[in-house]
Order: structure tokens, then C-alpha cells, then sequence
């Protein structure tokens, strides 16, 4: 297994911005915006948006799993403040190129730099959109920096969550995965 | 218009990619675009070239966007230059700090190339 990240030391630490900003009121609490926070209709709409906006391309959810590919890139981007957890993007490699060059305009044959930063902004963007869709998530929720992997043969576990969306999304002929882990709401 | 010359602060290499090839859709006079990968980098850029624009993320390691905007007041860097940030956070308490740190306009991520060509115009125009 190998695993590297795109931008050192995000992996081992998601720095979430602006901690300061996200210390809350005593009073204001998501738990009565579970359903809105958990609504899955909200993390569609968002990666919708981004595919469209940011690559010109449609997306649709699938009810598959994504398929395998030996080699495959994850993006991860932290939740912090009244939500924590993360925002997981999984695809296979040749969709991971396909994606970077729809984004730059550039032709990939390696699972390069360029290529782990682009999903990086991809999953960054995900987070963000997804967050901006509960008014008061977006106001008391930062996002750490993207941190990338790639290789082969990984899993990626998340003990007893608060609640977990795990969705496929078919882009052109590739698929990809998009999973929101909340471990903690306040 | 001015000819334009734009700093684009981000810490992603393909986000830099995109926002210059929206900038030169929405500016037939852009001359050159230099390009930083953090807050920091952005403001030695500053002390060295002359810039009329600056696009910036606010979520950056090293030195995030906004306190990259109040070093370019502190230091009275690209003085009057407009400043557009670029970002994820789209909370009205996110763009309220970074107007008051000295930002002029907003572009939520993700945005085409008609937004950034929509909140560049008038700035340039206005320079």
C-alpha cells in the first residue's frame, strides 16, 4: 500500500481555519437541524453543482457501488466547529486523470501532482457546497485543507459515526464515490 | 480599461490554473498574471511587482487569505489595489471578515468563468 499526501502534514493534522470564528453561542445547536444536516438531497444538489460549474459536465447518483480500478485517489477535507467530520471523494485512477484534465485542460497519463490537487479543489468545493447548504452549518462549520491518497488496496474506516451519507455518482463513463462523516453535531 | 496585471493567491495549482483562464476570458487586456501558493508568497509577489488585481483564497495553510489582506494593509502593500477572494466559505460572517480586513468583492467556489468575468469587471473598470 502506498500512501501520499498531496500537501504535507494535512493528513496527520486537518487544520480546520479559523478556529476562533467557530466557537459557537451557547445557544445555538444543529441537533435541531439533524434532519436538514442529514438531508441526502443536499449532498446531490452540491456535487451536482460542483461537476457542473467547475467541469461543465452532468452527474448522476448511482444506486452501484463505484467500480474498482487497481489504483485509486481519496480526497479528504475535516469538518470543524458544531459539526465534526469529514467529507470523503473516491475514484479510480484513469477517472481521477479525466477529471484533473477536465478542470485544467491538460492531458494526464499519471496519477501526477496536479492531478491529487484537482481532486483535492474537487472535494474541497463538495465540503463547502454540501455545508452551504444548512445556513447555520455554513456559518459555524470550517473546512480543514484537502489532504489526498493514492494507492492501492486501502480501506478507509470511521468508527460509529453520528450519521454517515455514502453516495455513488456516475461522471460520463466513470463513477465516483462522495461520503459525508459527521462524528460529532452539537 | 487598463492594462491588468493580477496576483492569484492559492495553495491548489489547478485553482490558480482555472481562475487565470476565467480572468483572461473576462480580460482581452490582461498583461500577466503572477501566482502565489500561500498568503506569504503573495505578499513577497507584492513587494516586488506592481499589481492592479489581486484574486485570493481564504483557506490556505502557512498564511490563510484574510490575514494575507490585513499584511497588505499593514504594510502598506498594492495600495488601492482591489482584492477578490476566492473560497469555499460563503457564510455572510465569512464575507463579513473579509471585507472588513479590505476585501472588495466575493466569488464563492464554485463559480464559471461569466461570475469571476461578472465581480472583475466592474474593479478593473472602476481602477
Amino acid at each position: 500500500m502506498l500512501l501520499s499526501g498531496v500537501r504535507t502534514g494535512a493528513i496527520a493534522h486537518l487544520r480546520v481555519s479559523d478556529t476562533k470564528e467557530m466557537e459557537c453561542p451557547m445557544a445555538l445547536s444543529l441537533r435541531e437541524s439533524m434532519h436538514m444536516v442529514s438531508d441526502p438531497r443536499n449532498l446531490d444538489a452540491s456535487v451536482k453543482e460542483v461537476f457542473l460549474m467547475m467541469l461543465g459536465a452532468d452527474c448522476r447518483r448511482e444506486p452501484l457501488p463505484a467500480e474498482t480500478e487497481p489504483e485509486s485517489v481519496t480526497a479528504v477535507v475535516g469538518f470543524g466547529g458544531l459539526l465534526s467530520g469529514a467529507c470523503v471523494f473516491r475514484t479510480g485512477g484513469s477517472a481521477a486523470m479525466k477529471i484533473a484534465a477536465r478542470m485544467t485542460g491538460m492531458e494526464f497519463t499519471e496519477i501526477d501532482d496536479t492531478v491529487k490537487d484537482g481532486i483535492g479543489e474537487i472535494c474541497n468545493m463538495l465540503a463547502g457546497a454540501w455545508k452551504g447548504e444548512v445556513p447555520d452549518l455554513a456559518a459555524h462549520c470550517g473546512l480543514s485543507v484537502p489532504a489526498v491518497i493514492t494507492g492501492r488496496d486501502y480501506r478507509i474506516h470511521v468508527q460509529a459515526p453520528e450519521f454517515q451519507l455514502h453516495h455513488t455518482y456516475r461522471f460520463e463513463d466513470s463513477s465516483f464515490e462522495v461520503t459525508i462523516v459527521c462524528d460529532g453535531i452539537q | 480599461m487598463n492594462e491588468v496585471r493580477a496576483l492569484i493567491v492559492d495553495d491548489s495549482s489547478v485553482m490558480r490554473k482555472i481562475v487565470e483562464r476565467a480572468l483572461r476570458q473576462a480580460l482581452p487586456d490582461l498583461l500577466v498574471v503572477y501566482e502565489a501558493g500561500s498568503g506569504i508568497e503573495g505578499l513577497e509577489v507584492l513587494r516586488a511587482r506592481q499589481v492592479n488585481l489581486i484574486l485570493s483564497d481564504i483557506n490556505m495553510p502557512a498564511m490563510d487569505g484574510l490575514e494575507f489582506l490585513r499584511q497588505i494593509r499593514a504594510q502598506n502593500l498594492a495600495l488601492g489595489v482591489p482584492v477578490l477572494m476566492i473560497t469555499t466559505e460563503s457564510s455572510e460572517e465569512h464575507v463579513k471578515q473579509a471585507i472588513l480586513a479590505g476585501a472588495q468583492g466575493y466569488i464563492r467556489k464554485p463559480f464559471t468563468a461569466e461570475q469571476v468575468k461578472e465581480r472583475v469587471l466592474p474593479l478593473v473598470d472602476a481602477g
